[in-house]
């Protein structure tokens, strides 16, 4: 592995060789070609599926450019998430300053588009020009009277993941200002986005068991219902990387418990319901958790036999965001016969790594932060056939000649719940059999 | 619904705000260009995210490997400066990718914190005399506060002349700077100046590196690019032809107020190489101009070949001249382009009825009247504009098909009526690096696809679903 620059040695370790786990939660190193974005990326990707309240990136054009409808967050009613607005700061704004032009800014578009709250989010120059972002969003409130709210994310001040915890103390700001019913088991969903309508099959088994989603976080996202956060009784949290500081804020504050769930994979999927069942100690709905999960596995096991029977001995290269999607993917591929032969993320912590060294086989690399050296170092040397990350493995898999399955922003089908399995295993037969790679060997 | 806006809430203002851009940041133009270089590794000095934005859009659109180092500032980086992480930095692509070249692109951080990156560079030039792999380094200062994805571009191109090119004794060869085209249009003009049997420099050339064959590994720097050794040999061209007439020649700087000069204007005041500028060509004339400069230029007819390319385009202009005539379109993308797209608009009879553009010139629209100076009344020009802007006209007036690149989807499909894909980004259709736009080739390939889509818009909405068109 003479590859792997010095100072990331730390950064990556083999299942079964070495006891200690890997360094992780760190800056990426200069010059190494992470996969990561930056801050303002982590709180972007958070708060960008509130589909009724404006998102304003104050800065030049660039940070707006690239987040304009980006994630396939879907709505089922507003769409004003999908529109890119930005301050567009020219270099005489940089100079004299940029806070004219935000509050001018500001006054149009809440004008234009009545949103039900702002989100103002300072990119890496504006941390440095200084304007006073935080008077002007108490300003803005005061006149429009919806909420404005700051997030201060300039790029450089920190990791992708110090971007999630801004956007979840921005999302806290919204918490408690509107109190309305709420049924006795209902629960916060936090941490998922509603990529190719995910949301929407887990509110449907919740609500199968007779559990009321109060909330979503962020997928699907009303401000008002945000506002109402604080009336449920569960925080059940997934992709625990990007909101599991809202979940503990919440808990300091209103008093409200936290479970960490997975709904990737039908394992995960199923304790997903079984916890919250648990949680309510209510023996009808741990019941009807039982019959779902028996009905949906007698539904599903079939089927997955059918792609195990075929996929089996196939490896996959596994690299993506968050660690925790990462271990219910290995666990799903496992089902379907195919085993995790790298296994990685940008922003896991050691918890998540030592879960993952504990459930991969000997001889898995574990990797932190890579970047294009290295994963295509590594596939070729684990042999994989499989590689699941986002667009920017994408050319990593196809150059080399590997299926490659997209579990980031530009899925279009579901890839959570049981309906979520089958599909995955759809997709990864479909890259893993596909004819065309009799043309790609040598 | 919020969101939804009718005619009733526009007051035709213009906005302060910018709402769904219709241009990139300047460091993104950097890369491409960097990409057309034999051997380099482009290196965005800023945040992690302005790299990894950057990769993830053009990797979108080209489909290849788009690998660009960032210098990551951190916080301390940003009070202390970023010489420290500069050189970490580059130490590291060194190490990891053995670059012949690199590129290094400033970012709006960078450039409001004051860093001075010649000097950076020469600095570790010194440091490192003794490294036998040290690269070639070009900087080009991209801050996207000034300018957009296109400006970047041009001053990308500019600063490696500037850097790379040697002035010497006058040979036979000549260069073509052709801008911002797409990989087919590159391997187009290759093949044109091959027929014309006349040496020639294309600058940038991301033809194999943005369109590569299938590799069977993943090349750390995908194969192609201008050799470095010809962007040296741009010194001593005959003659360079240069495509595009805007550049960014309105756009000036606080501190620099004289506007930058293109790449090929560049090597005449300082090369002395004589510079031929004309706009991207689009459309008979202008492949006609085209072909006619090479032809001076080489000494030679122009190719049977090309003759009977141009006598096809012909007939294909007859045989569907009905399908277009009359139809009114709204164009849009970088200024070049569009006024490329106008000069070939005017020879089929498509009347252009809005033409929009993030680009700030200034010049768009005395070029867009010198194109249709009979249009000055209805034609609306909106530079330095946004998609919103646009959308907010295009439901007023209503126009017959947009021609542009693919974030004007949304605007076709609210008005229900065609896109034509063309330039960057095409992120939502598959080969939009075989795209051609250029040339009598590009420009047939053009006009079947604006055919095409009239009459499938024509099939669709009617009743009966013809069979025969």
């Amino acid at each position: 592995m003479g590859y792997i620059l010095k100072e990331r040695q730390n950064q990556v370790s083999v299942a079964g060789e070495r006891a200690e786990t890997i360094d992780c939660n760190k800056a990426s190193l200069a010059g190494s070609v992470s996969q990561r974005a930056c801050v303002f990326c982590g709180s972007r990707v958070v708060l960008y599926p509130i589909a009724d309240a404006l998102h304003l990136v104050h800065g030049p054009i660039g940070c707006a450019a690239y987040t304009w409808d980006i994630r396939g967050s879907l709505s089922s009613g507003p769409q004003l998430h999908r529109l890119s607005f930005s301050t567009d700061l020219q270099e005489r704004d940089v100079i004299f300053g940029g806070e004219k032009k935000l509050t001018e800014s500001l006054n149009e578009l809440i004008d234009l588009h009545h949103p039900k709250a702002v989100f103002v989010y300072t990119t890496c120059i504006v941390g440095v020009i200084g304007d006073d972002v935080e008077k002007i969003c108490q300003l803005m409130e005061q006149e429009k009277g919806i909420p404005v709210i700051p997030v201060q994310a300039p790029g450089f001040q920190g990791t992708k993941k110090d971007g999630y915890r801004i956007a979840c103390e921005a999302l806290f700001k919204l918490v408690g200002r509107v109190n309305k019913p709420t049924p006795p088991h209902s629960i916060n969903i936090l941490g998922d986005f509603n990529l190719a309508g995910e949301l929407w099959i887990l509110v449907e088994y919740y609500k199968r068991i007779g559990v009321n989603v109060n909330c979503s976080l962020t997928g699907d996202g009303r401000v008002e219902d945000i506002g109402n956060a604080h009336n449920a009784a569960l925080n059940v949290v997934q992709c625990s990387g990007s909101m599991s500081r809202l979940g503990v804020m919440m808990e300091e504050k209103y008093g409200i418990p936290c479970k960490r769930v997975s709904y990737f994979g039908i394992e995960d999927m199923s304790e997903a319901l079984y916890e919250v069942a648990r949680f309510f100690k209510d023996d009808e709905m741990m019941e009807k958790a039982r019959i779902l999960v028996r009905d949906e596995f007698e539904r599903l096991l079939p089927e997955l036999e059918w792609y195990k029977e075929r996929l089996r001995g196939k490896k996959a290269a596994i690299y993506v965001g968050g660690a925790f999607k990462a271990i219910s993917l290995v666990k799903a591929l496992r089902l379907i016969g195919v085993q995790s032969v790298i296994v990685g993320s940008q922003t896991g912590t050691k918890e998540d790594y030592d879960l993952i060294r504990n459930l991969c086989d000997e001889g898995t690399i574990i990797v932190d932060d890579s970047n294009p050296v290295e994963l295509s170092h590594f596939v070729k040397e684990k042999g994989a056939n499989i590689f699941i990350g986002g667009v920017k493995e994408r050319p990593i898999a196809y150059k080399i000649g590997l299926g490659f399955c997209d579990h980031n922003h530009e899925r279009k089908k579901a890839l959570a719940g049981y309906e979520g399995m089958l599909n995955f295993a759809k997709e990864i037969y479909a890259t893993a059999m596909s004819p065309v790679w009799q043309f790609t060997k040598k | 619904m919020a969101s939804v806006i009718t005619n009733k809430d526009i007051k035709r203002k213009t906005y302060v705000s910018t709402r769904n851009a219709c241009k990139l940041c300047a460091p993104l133009g950097a890369c491409i260009v960097f990409k057309g270089i034999e051997g380099c590794v482009p290196m965005v000095h800023g945040s992690q995210g302005c790299a990894t934005y950057i990769r993830r859009y053009v990797i979108s659109h080209y489909r290849e490997p788009m690998d660009i180092a960032s210098s990551n500032f951190s916080e301390q980086t940003t009070v202390y400066g970023g010489s420290r992480n500069f050189i970490t930095s580059i130490n590291n692509v060194i190490e990891q990718y053995h670059p012949k070249v690199m590129g290094i692109a400033s970012t709006c951080l960078a450039e409001t914190i004051g860093e001075d990156i010649p000097s950076l560079i020469r600095a570790y030039q010194d440091d490192n005399k003794e490294k036998e792999d040290l690269p070639l380094f070009i900087h080009a200062s991209t801050p996207s506060y000034s300018g957009s994805h296109i400006d970047g571009f041009h001053h990308t191109v500019c600063a490696a002349i500037a850097t790379l090119s040697v002035e010497g004794t006058q040979c036979e060869q000549i260069n073509i700077l052709p801008g911002f085209v797409s990989p087919a249009d590159l391997r187009y003009l290759r093949e044109i100046v091959d027929d014309f049997t006349v040496d020639t420099v294309i600058f940038p050339d991301y033809s194999k590196s943005l369109d590569n064959v299938f590799t069977h590994e993943y090349q750390l720097i995908p194969s192609g690019g201008t050799p470095v050794k010809d962007i040296c040999r741009t010194g001593s061209a005959k003659a360079t032809i240069e495509f595009g007439v805007v550049f960014d020649k309105g756009t000036v700087r606080v501190r620099n107020t004289s506007h930058m000069l293109t790449a090929g204007e560049w090597l005449q005041k300082n090369r002395y190489v004589r510079n031929y500028q004309m706009p991207m060509p689009i459309g008979i004339e202008g492949s006609d101009q085209f072909m006619k400069l090479l032809s001076q230029l080489s000494g030679h007819p122009i190719p049977q070949k090309y003759e009977e390319e141009r006598g096809r385009l012909v007939d294909a202009y007859v045989d569907a001249h009905k399908y277009v005539f009359g139809k009114r379109a709204m164009i849009f993308g970088e200024e070049d382009l569009v006024i490329s797209l106008l000069h070939f608009c005017k020879e089929i009879g498509i009347e252009p009825i809005l033409i929009g553009s993030g680009g700030a010139s200034g010049s768009l629209r005395t070029e867009a009247f010198k194109i249709f100076p009979e249009l000055e009344g209805t034609l609306k020009v909106l530079d330095n504009s946004d998609f919103e802007t646009m959308r907010e006209e295009a439901e007023i007036i209503h126009p017959d098909l947009l021609i542009g690149n693919s974030k004007g989807y949304y605007i076709s499909r609210s008005l229900k009526i065609p896109l034509v894909r063309v330039g960057f980004p095409i992120h939502d259709r598959f080969g939009g690096t075989r795209l051609h736009h250029i040339g009598y080739r590009g420009t047939q390939e053009l006009f079947d696809r604006i055919v095409n889509a009239l009459i499938e818009y024509k099939q669709e909405d009617s009743p009966i679903g013809y069979k025969y068109i």
